[in-house]
């Protein structure tokens, strides 16, 4: 039974494969049937393997499906490793999917391309099945880099408007940033511990470096280097904003419940390198508290409703790296999995939004829509409530496992929590900014739309808000896989911090609640003063950073393509050409076609071997 | 012993003669001139070889001289023969005018 | 003997086609397929042959030429060869389909040509006697030539010229090596000798083995081409016909790559170790300043010529690593590259052929118009940026591993050519295909009812080499083990003789 995982990226492949070569001339219901069809069909293996699994009590099922490649030493294989961890992500990823696939098959009803669509959403699927159950690095890395090829592919899904294209280049070239980085940690790796299957590896450094050597703080900075790419964090964080120019179900989908969510099952993964490495650990947890922060008061100004979730999404995965970073492992993966149920609720509840007021997706040209869009009301209430850490919804346990995990923390750990207890506060306020603008208050514009959700689309909906609000509860099987590493203590904190935690969040509900529904405090003076105005706008802009690489790496790059666009390497051939050219020149003078000048120099320089004979 | 010219007078000549050559090759624009100076300077060379074949009594100079001689006839053939092409095509004998295998 | 078969296929084959059209103009296309093709069936053979008395070749025929100066006809075939051969051989196949339609003046002499170049390339690597390698190699250029002289683009004398006088200036530098060499060989052994293994016994420790080796190392990498002597290239792609394109970067560059591994770096392999910095260096350099200019190009023939520098620099990097996967991954990268490049190419003259530009500020939106074609380019693109699952990838990635191993900087530098590499294939796809379609904006240049799609003919070439490459980068084990042994006795060879000098 187990054997069958090979059967996960085959469903979606074929699937890809299918569509592809017909090339857009199925039905749409025959698409329909395929695109989500393999996908419904992976999530049962899937949901069958795990039990079986989870049934057998193995800690690992080792599958090789035929051998990759084999030079020397260098033997990957296109073999798959089960376990707790890549048991979850798969679920997740299968799960989730799922519903996502039967959502986008009414959300994009009316598009041209509905195979395409569906193709690459199948090869989405396949690679990102075969990222989390690759036994060996390299076989992770095709499945990194095929996301990220789907990420672009579908980003830039709708080619005709060149911005969409911008974003969807930009995406995949900072993300191969990240990828590059986390190559060259893969040649290190191997160059000095002679494998790249993950466990022998693990094994290998555990054995042969010291906490703290060179190797591992090289090796794991590097990795880290990929996982801030794919997951969007600082410094390599400025794409996923603008990647919400795919249809909304890819954000979803991709950039919002799995694939981002790939640099956090990376770090995880590699947990014994990373242990290794307490710097670089501790830097993942400053990295995901910075990222987390800086996300937050971006979203609080965002405008789009996209937008708001892309930021929102870079900031809860800045918990996820935080709870890495201070070494609750389990808790991050939990997290992973909540945000997966609320973020594809939000953003799916936002396609529902965006569809049914014809492609609005200024959240203040909308307002008082509880009425005209029910379904997508429920799903945003109750996604920003578990997005807000809500008591007792999904995210409540999984955020308060890091935040607590990182007051457990020596040193720096109070810091972290406390920027973490903050970000909660910044959670609350633009969550619920976005549910308050939106849904209350009086219409701003599309006063007679109406809602769109068919069976496809409601049914998804309704199910994630299920989970939403008691995903909390699930237990998952990892505590086999981070054993190693994770004390297992119990956090006892006093009833005071636990009441800090949990009243922060709504108190940033309450604030934005008397900022957009009250109106007892005004935006507008807020806004008065120029130091206000000038923050939004940093905020805004995303702290800069795009303005910033753009003119470290944009501009001098293009500008260097510019001025060198002939090939300098040309014109010293040129030169020589030239050079021969003048030579050519100087000797034609002396073929002056005059007798007397021929006769003279004959003469001179018979006279001037005379000369040299007599004198030599 | 008869009194015999000194070598030193007839290579003197000979220089004398082949300098004049050489110069009438240089300066004449004519080129019948040019040819004929060319003849006094082979001339000049051949007398040359009699004047040292004399001086050392061995015959290897005058058979030098032969050859010169019927060097110089082949070379008159053949540049009259030029020399009446070119004329015949260009209506000169002026060499300054005849420039054009310049470059 | 097959080997003698291989190459007199296609010179017979290259003359009844430059004849047959004095019957039929449509017969020399068909004539110069079915020689490819049966070209293609009797290379398939050596995979299993045992046609040479050293079991460590496959096929091998050593008869004296001029006996007097150690010339001898010496070929021999082992799994590098024969994996370059199956490449020659298929992209003469997916070549004259290429130039099935485009080409229609002076057809037979062109198919001549053609054939020809290809019977140069089979001798080149297969010639283990130096003289009758660079017999090839000047075999496989004048042809070359002439293709791009006559079939070219607007201003196809020019890149015609450049293209033969780098590649002769540079073989001439080839040519004095050989001979020095020989002439080694003479003082050492005291009769001339210019057989392969012969020369391989050569003592080359003294101080003018660097700049022998220096000669074969200029005429390599000029084919292959390398920083700095690439700039033929942009200039002989952009102007040559499509199939001339195809055999040039499919296979024409490759005859460089197995240059440096078959000889330069084997027979001095003291001075290739001192030099391996400067090498990986400059392919680092070569990597990286080719991406850039790569991009700057509205050429799209150009821009793709550029790339091709870019990729071969992984060649040259995973070549003077001088380690199995290094050397693994160089092969892989010429066989994947000879592939992808081949597609790009034939894409781009395809794309010219229909609506006659090249210019990419011409394009644009093309997707909608010509959706296989969109998908065939984007294909080759992304194998060309090296994702994961296709051969290019199994290449680049060996390269570099191997090389990180033998320099870390080099590698460093070279793996941001994967940034650059995604930077400049996106943009070709985006001015292309993506973006509002040009002729409905109205700043069209071309006529609309000239851009066809591929149809099932051109697909299917499309298709082969989609699945090649597919294959290579699934399951390369049979690649990898068919050069495995040649590389192997390569890598033990030069590890002896590095044993043997003394410090």
């Amino acid at each position: 039974m187990l054997e069958l995982i090979w059967l996960l990226p085959t469903f979606p492949l074929l699937g890809f494969l299918s569509l592809v070569l017909t090339a857009g001339k199925l039905p749409q219901r025959v698409v329909a049937i395929i695109g989500a069809g393999s996908i419904g069909l992976v999530f049962l293996v899937a949901a069958l393997i795990a039990s079986q699994f989870l049934d057998s009590g193995a800690e690992q099922f080792v599958f090789t499906a035929w051998s990759w490649m084999s030079v020397g030493e260098f033997t990957p294989g296109f073999t798959f490793y089960l376990d707790g961890l890549s048991l979850v992500m798969m679920l997740i990823i299968t799960g989730v999917g799922f519903l996502i696939h039967l959502y986008s098959t009414g959300f994009m009803l009316d598009d041209p391309s509905y195979s395409r669509f569906f193709a690459y959403m199948n090869l989405f699927v396949a690679s990102m099945l075969m990222l989390v159950l690759a036994d060996n690095l390299v076989l992770l890395y095709l499945g990194w880099e095929g996301v990220g090829l789907c990420s672009y592919l579908l980003i830039g899904f709708w080619y005709q408007k060149p911005a969409n294209g911008y974003a969807a280049r930009k995406a995949f070239v900072v993300t191969r940033v990240g990828d590059t980085s986390m190559a060259i940690g893969l040649f290190l790796l191997f160059s000095q511990l002679g494998t790249l299957n993950i466990q022998d590896m693990l094994h290998a450094a555990d054995a042969q470096w010291a906490i703290g050597s060179n190797y591992a703080v090289l090796a794991s900075l590097l990795l880290l280097g990929g996982a801030v790419g794919k997951s969007a964090q600082l410094p390599l964080q400025t794409w996923l904003p603008d990647a919400m120019a795919g249809p909304t179900p890819i954000s979803a989908l991709i950039h919002a419940a799995t694939m981002v969510t790939a640099g956090v099952y990376l770090i995880a993964r590699n947990q014994v390198l990373f242990e290794l490495a307490p710097d670089i650990q501790l830097l993942v947890a400053w990295i995901g508290l910075a990222t987390l922060l800086m996300a937050g008061f971006t979203a609080m100004t965002q405008h789009d409703i996209k937008r708001i979730l892309a930021y929102s999404t870079i900031s809860q995965i800045g918990y996820m790296f935080l709870g890495l970073g201070v070494g609750a492992w389990s808790a991050a993966i939990f997290h992973l999995m909540t945000h997966a149920f609320f973020k594809a609720l939000l953003f799916l509840g936002a396609g529902t939004v965006i569809l049914s007021l014809h492609h609005e997706h200024d959240i203040f040209k909308m307002g008082g829509k509880r009425k005209q869009l029910p379904v997508a009301f429920y799903s945003f209430v109750i996604g920003s409530l578990a997005l807000a850490a809500f008591p007792f919804s999904s995210g409540y346990f999984s955020k308060d496992e890091i935040l607590l995990a990182a007051l457990a923390l020596e040193g720096p750990g109070i810091w972290l929590w406390a920027g973490g207890v903050l970000g909660a506060f910044f959670t609350g306020l633009y969550s619920f900014r976005l549910v308050f603008v939106v849904f209350f208050g009086e219409s701003r514009g599309h006063h007679d739309a109406q809602e769109v959700a068919g069976f496809s689309m409601a049914t998804p909906l309704f199910i994630l808000m299920f989970f939403s609000i008691f995903g909390g509860w699930i237990t998952i099987p990892v505590e086999s896989v981070f054993s190693h590493g994770e004390a297992h203590v119990e956090h006892h904190v006093s009833a005071l911090l636990h009441g800090i935690m949990i009243v922060v969040p709504l108190l940033g509900i309450g604030v934005s609640y008397l900022f957009y529904v009250s109106k007892t405090f005004s935006v507008e003076k807020l806004m008065a003063s120029s130091l206000a105005q000038g923050l939004h706008k940093f905020w805004f802009s995303g702290w800069g950073m795009d303005r910033l690489y753009d003119t470290l790496f944009v501009k001098p790059f293009l500008w260097l393509a510019r001025i060198n666009r002939n090939d300098l390497v040309d014109w010293l051939y040129a030169l020589i050409v030239e050079l021969t050219r003048a030579a050519h020149g100087l000797v034609v003078r002396s073929q002056t076609g005059s007798l007397h000048w021929y006769a003279l120099s004959v003469a001179g320089g018979l006279l001037l071997l005379v000369f040299l004979g007599v004198l030599l | 012993m008869p009194q015999t010219i000194p070598i030193e007078h007839g290579l003197m000549l000979a220089g004398i003669l082949f300098c004049l050559g050489l110069i009438g090759v240089l300066t004449r624009r004519n080129i019948v001139f040019v040819l004929m100076s060319l003849e006094v300077m082979l001339n000049a060379s051949g007398l040359a070889f009699i004047v040292a074949a004399s001086r050392w009594g061995h015959a290897d100079g005058q058979i030098m001289f032969l050859m010169i001689l019927t060097l110089a006839a082949a070379e008159v053939a053949v540049g009259l023969g030029l020399i009446i092409q070119m004329y015949r095509r260009f209506h000169t004998t002026d060499i300054n005018v005849l420039s054009q295998m310049k470059g | 003997m097959i080997l003698v078969l291989l190459i007199s296929i296609l010179f017979i084959g290259g003359l009844l086609a430059w004849v047959s059209e004095i019957f039929d103009p449509a017969l020399p296309r068909i004539v110069a397929l079915v020689t490819v093709i049966v070209e293609l069936l009797v290379m398939l053979t050596l995979l299993g042959a045992t046609d040479s008395p050293d079991p460590a070749w496959l096929a091998s025929i050593n008869a004296a030429w001029m006996p007097r100066f150690g010339i001898g006809f010496h070929l021999a075939a082992d799994g590098l060869s024969v994996l370059l051969l199956l490449l020659t051989a298929f992209l003469g196949i997916i070549a004259v389909g290429s130039a099935w339609n485009e080409i229609t003046e002076r057809v037979g002499f062109f198919y001549f040509n053609l054939l020809w170049t290809l019977a140069g390339v089979v001798g080149v690597f297969t010639a283990l006697d130096l003289f009758l390698f660079f017999f090839f190699w000047e075999v496989m250029l004048i042809p070359m030539y002439f293709i791009i002289a006559i079939w070219g683009h607007e201003n196809k004398n020019y890149a015609a010229m450049k293209f033969f006088i780098f590649t002769q200036v540079s073989g001439l530098l080839m040519l004095v090596s050989i001979l020095v060499l020989a002439y080694f060989h003479y003082e050492q052994f005291g009769f001339f000798s210019f057989d392969y293994f012969d020369l391989l016994r050569v003592n080359t420790t003294g101080p003018l083995e660097m700049l022998v080796m220096l000669g074969f190392f200029i005429a390599f990498t000029t084919k292959l081409p390398s920083m700095p002597f690439h700039s033929w290239l942009p200039d002989a792609h952009s102007q040559a016909p499509t199939p001339g394109s195809v055999i040039l970067a499919g296979v024409l560059l490759k005859t460089g790559a197995y240059g440096l591994i078959r000889f330069a770096v084997p027979l001095f392999p003291e001075a290739s170790m001192q030099f391996a910095p400067v090498a990986m260096t400059l392919a680092a350099i070569s990597i990286l300043y080719c991406a850039k200019v790569a991009f700057a190009q509205t050429d799209i023939k150009r821009l793709i010529a550029y790339t091709s520098v870019s990729h071969m620099g992984f060649v040259l990097l995973g070549v003077y690593a001088w380690n199995e996967q290094a050397l693994q991954g160089a092969v892989m990268t010429m066989l994947a590259h000879g592939l992808s490049a081949a597609a790009l190419f034939m894409f781009a003259g395809g794309l010219q052929h229909r609506i006659h530009t090249r210019d990419m500020t011409q394009m644009g939106g093309f997707l909608a118009k010509v959706p296989r074609m969109a998908t065939v380019a984007l294909f080759f693109s992304i194998a060309a940026l090296g994702m994961p699952g296709l051969g290019n990838f199994i290449g680049e990635f060996l390269a570099l591993l191997g090389a990180f191993q033998a320099s870390i900087w080099a590698t460093v530098a070279a793996a941001l050519g994967l940034v650059l590499a995604s930077v400049y294939s996106l943009w070709v796809i985006q001015r292309v295909f993506h973006g509002a379609y040009r002729a409905e904006v109205g700043t069209a240049q071309f006529n609309e009812s000239q851009l066809l799609d591929f149809d099932r003919r051109e697909m299917v070439y499309y298709g082969l080499m989609m699945l090649g490459l597919v294959w290579m980068g699934m399951y390369p084990q049979p690649f990898l083990d068919l050069s495995a042994g040649t590389l192997q006795t390569l890598l033990e060879n030069s590890r002896q003789l590095l044993a043997a000098v003394p410090n």
